[in-house]
């Protein structure tokens, strides 16, 4: 597993994600209201709707097409068996976002 | 501002729970904290242990807080380390292997520990118990006992209180014979009268325990092992494994050595300090206020709020006055509530009393001037909660006093769950009521577990896990109608719309995140409460309004409305359905530019460019300078005309030229559903305006007829006649008044026909029309305060809001590598 830095936090407002791509991977990148960072495969295994754009509170992210929700921690759905594909993130000292894949 | 160092001797409930208590009053920033314990794990529900024992719940459910949780809130733990030694003067604690801490503030909370009575033969030489006894306390004792039990064939139990008899139950699990002997003369005292003992013997005995009343143990026989108790009376019995549970010891010896006040525990003042040392805190069983020490948890939790409002400076008058013991329990399959006093102690004192012992039922409540000090109830408890509130307040109780013991008249009366009020306490060693585990399931929490972890409900005793569960069952599947929440605005607070207005205005409210942190369960933030609290906010505070844009949805976000596939419709204004040949020109341009995959016009008589990926949106806007049609939230959407009074010759007045006024007014109006309007020039109604949310008829004369609530939508309704007035401008003023009243009433998404129908159109019309409260100015104003605070969003292409507020993908920025 490598570790690529992305871009800068700056990158992402607080409480929302965006959808980034590294070594031809898509990957969503969220940013919460607390501070924290987490990133999820891009679609929502429902109906492909981009999950960057659904709507992040503390750490559950709900799509925006049928509002599907998912915990960011663990990529597991709420109530339901559906699981995202979750990468390990963190921000480094200098505020860059570094992706694992 | 240097960390104060806080040490806490003692990782059982109570000082684990202190410490949650601290760090909830940001006490992070306020304390280096560092734990001990004796035991070497985080800290667990003693309480549960008898679940543990009796093999109806595994030892990792039991646990509190994990290790983890020691590490994310940077506690220092050392478990497995006793304290031996507090040095006040020095202000440092040291353990058995020397280790020696400072602390600034120091919490004792090492709890109690099993008593066992110096019975002869008990001990070894080596002052450990002898083999195949045990206590009945710990983790490690129920590990020994569940192996015990294994190899056994029958077992002893001497003390026949509620952790004897559910040791009992244990054994019996294990196919052991058992034998609870009981020196009192009978069972459970501390929550018993004679009769109710003697009923709760029979269910005993009826599952096999035998129970042995005043019978008082000299002597524990075998040389090497446990072979059989003698007893006072000469006669004896014989058992391979016995378990010692006759009461309890607090663990004040350390108090004793750092020459604090110690009586039958560390002795404290009403903040929960030792009443010789202002830097030495002491709560749960180890601490003795105003005379007594408690054993039970409920006041465990009481007196670690005290302690941390007290250390935390969150309120430095905090005091602990005392707990008032009621309890709810189930010994060995029978359901028993208990709470004060079990006899009555001075003459004029009242005894209600049931009693029907074949089923095993049995009540009693002891009543001194008309309120409740004592009672039992046994085998049935369903008046238990409405008691146990009542005995905690000490309210005064209904005259007909049979009512206390029963539900009378009519069909069955258990108290359903959707019956029992917001306020009634589900969980009553955590304090927490069924409003509060609403609130936790619409927070997202959907399973028993899920709560119980949030709210604490179920972890104290764990008796009222039963409840929990069907209580969180009832709030997350259906149900509805009954559910209270549907009337509150937002799920996660559980207020009704006025009430959080006046919350909102009262504290200032002004941005989603301030309304989360200051309202919302927990402070937390609840991902689709986010909208409905955006939209209120804005109607309220209009150009004060703090924006946060991850409250939006995503179409508020970029301004359109997104498709099934991530791209979005673009809906240029075209108030009226009026447009120009230029116009239509540009707009083929723009979608012959862009590649737009549908152009389609839409049931506002607009034309919709849809499939537009979201980074190329503001390009489109660009290129067709048209200003936004808002055709994506929920706010005022468009105003749709027929051809009125300069064309059609049946026209009456000019619905064109109103219905550009009155987009040009309400434009962008966020409101909490969308809203459609109309303008017809006569009652032929060919633009639909009398199903609209807000429609206009001109009937002649200069006069028009306003609708309001209709629908031609999933549900169909023509709109109710508010009124008629006599110009343009009244047309104007009254509908921007019935919207501003919508806007501040309505429940999100609550469309006008459902609105309409909820309020009524007589008092609609007694407030907009008729100003019967008063308000007509201020609503108003208030519409012409929003109004004036509406921009074009789509001017954001050349400013956007925040980063990458359009970007679809954004390319890792890889360092360039020096190969």
């Amino acid at each position: 597993m490598n570790e690529y830095p992305i871009g800068a936090l700056a990158q992402i407002p607080k409480g929302e994600g965006r959808n980034f791509e590294v070594e031809g991977v898509k990957v969503a990148v969220f940013h919460t209201q607390r501070g924290e960072i987490f990133a999820t495969q891009p679609d929502c295994p429902h109906r492909k709707g981009p999950l960057a754009d659904g709507l992040v509170g503390e750490s559950t992210v709900v799509c925006p097409l049928h509002d599907r929700s998912y915990d960011l921690k663990s990529g597991k759905e709420l109530g339901a068996d559906c699981v995202l594909k979750t990468y390990r993130v963190r921000t480094a000292p200098d505020g860059t976002i570094m992706l694992a894949l | 501002m240097t960390k104060q160092r806080l040490v806490v001797i003692g990782n059982g409930m109570a000082g684990a729970r202190a410490v949650e208590e601290v760090l909830a009053r940001g006490g992070a920033d306020l304390f280096e904290i560092t734990m001990f314990g004796d035991e070497p794990y985080g800290n667990y529900n003693r309480i549960l242990l008898s679940n543990i024992l009796s093999g109806v719940q595994d030892k990792s459910e039991i646990f509190l807080n994990p290790l983890d949780w020691y590490a994310e809130n940077n506690i220092t733990l050392h478990s497995g380390a006793r304290v031996t030694d507090i040095d006040r003067a020095a202000h440092a604690v040291k353990t058995a292997n020397s280790t020696v801490v400072h602390y600034d503030k120091l919490l004792i909370a090492t709890g109690s520990r099993a008593f066992i009575p110096p019975i002869q033969g008990v001990f070894q030489a080596d002052g450990s118990l002898k083999s195949g006894v045990f206590g009945f306390r710990t983790i490690n004792d129920c590990d020994g006992i569940v192996a015990a039990a294994k190899q056994s064939r029958k077992a002893a139990v001497i003390g026949g209180g509620l952790l004897g008899l559910e040791a009992a139950r244990g054994l019996l699990n294990h196919g052991c014979e058992v034998h609870v002997i009981h020196l009192g003369p009978h069972l459970m005292e501390m929550q018993l009268d004679s009769q109710g003992g003697a009923i709760l013997k029979a269910g005993m005995e009826k599952m096999g325990v035998h129970v042995h009343l005043k019978m008082s143990t000299t002597a524990v026989l075998g040389k090497d092992k446990v072979e059989g108790l003698a007893f006072k009376d000469g006669t004896t019995l014989d058992c391979d494994m016995l378990v010692v549970s006759a009461g309890i010891r607090p663990n004040a010896e350390l108090g004793t050595r750092a020459g604090l006040t110690v009586e039958r525990a560390i002795v404290v003042d009403n903040h929960m300090r030792s009443v010789d040392d202002m830097n030495v805190y002491v709560v749960g069983e180890c601490a003795q206020h105003r005379g007594k020490v408690y054993g039970l948890v409920a006041p465990l939790w009481d007196q670690a709020k005290v302690f941390a409002d007290h250390i935390t400076g969150a309120n430095p008058q905090a005091q602990y006055v005392g707990s008032k013991l009621a309890t709810k329990l189930k010994v060995m399959g029978v359901e028993l509530a208990s709470m004060g006093v079990t006899d009555a102690t001075e003459e004029s004192d009242e005894t209600v009393q049931f009693s029907e012992p074949k089923r095993g039922i049995y009540k009693k409540l002891i009543v001194r001037e008309g309120r409740l000090i004592g009672g039992i109830l046994m085998g049935d408890i369903e008046k238990a909660a409405f008691l146990m509130q009542t005995f905690d307040r000490d309210s005064p109780l209904p005259e007909e006093r049979l009512s206390l013991l029963f539900d009378l008249g009519g069909p069955s009366q258990k108290v359903t769950i959707d019956e029992m009020p917001a306020d009634t306490q589900v969980c009553n060693c955590n304090g927490v009521t069924k409003g509060k585990i609403g609130a936790c399931v619409a927070s997202g929490k959907k399973t028993a577990k899920g709560v119980m972890e949030a709210t604490r409900a179920g972890m104290g005793c764990g008796s009222c896990k039963s409840l929990v569960n069907e209580v969180v069952a009832w709030f997350a599947g259906g149900a509805l109608e009954e559910d209270p929440s549907v009337h509150y605005y937002v799920p996660c607070i559980p207020l009704k719309k006025p009430e959080l207005i006046t919350a909102i205005r009262e504290q200032n409210l002004k941005s989603v995140s301030a309304v989360f942190k200051a309202l919302a369960f927990d402070g937390r933030e609840d991902p689709l409460s986010k909208p409905p609290l955006a939209s209120l906010l804005l109607t309220l505070w209009a150009g004060e309004y703090e924006d946060e844009r991850d409250a939006r949805f995503i179409n508020d976000r970029v301004h359109g409305n997104i498709q099934k596939d991530g791209t979005f419709s673009i809906v240029p204004e075209m108030p009226g359905g009026i447009t120009s040949a230029a116009e239509l020109r540009r707009i083929a341009d723009v979608a012959d530019k862009h590649n737009v995959p549908l152009v389609k016009l839409t049931g506002g008589q607009r034309i919709d460019l849809v499939g537009v990926p979201k980074d190329q949106m503001p390009a489109v806007w660009r290129d067709l300078d048209m200003p936004a049609g808002w055709a994506w939230g929920k706010s005022y959407r468009t105003c749709k005309s027929c051809i009125g009074i300069d064309y059609c010759r049946f026209g009456l007045g000019d619905s064109m030229g109103l219905a550009v006024k009155i987009e040009g007014k309400f434009r962008g109006i966020d409101s909490p559903a969308k809203l459609k309007l109309a303008t017809a020039g006569c009652p032929r109604n060919c633009s639909e305006a009398m199903v609209k949310d807000v429609g206009a008829v001109a009937i002649g004369d200069g006069k028009w007829e306003i609708y309001i609530g209709g629908a031609a939508g999933a549900h169909v309704r023509k709109g109710d006649v508010l009124c008629t007035v006599d110009s343009e401008d009244a047309v104007l003023k009254l509908c921007g008044r019935f919207m501003q009243f919508y806007r501040e009433n309505a429940k999100w998404k609550e469309r006008t026909y459902t609105f309409v129908e909820r309020i009524g159109l007589e008092r609609i019309r007694a407030v907009v029309v008729d100003d019967a409260d008063g308000i007509a100015a201020a609503l108003d104003d208030a519409m012409e305060v929003s109004t004036a605070a509406v921009y074009d969003p789509w001017k954001e292409r050349d400013a956007p809001k925040t980063a990458n507020q359009f970007a679809t993908l954004i390319p890792a920025e890889l360092p360039v590598g020096d190969d």
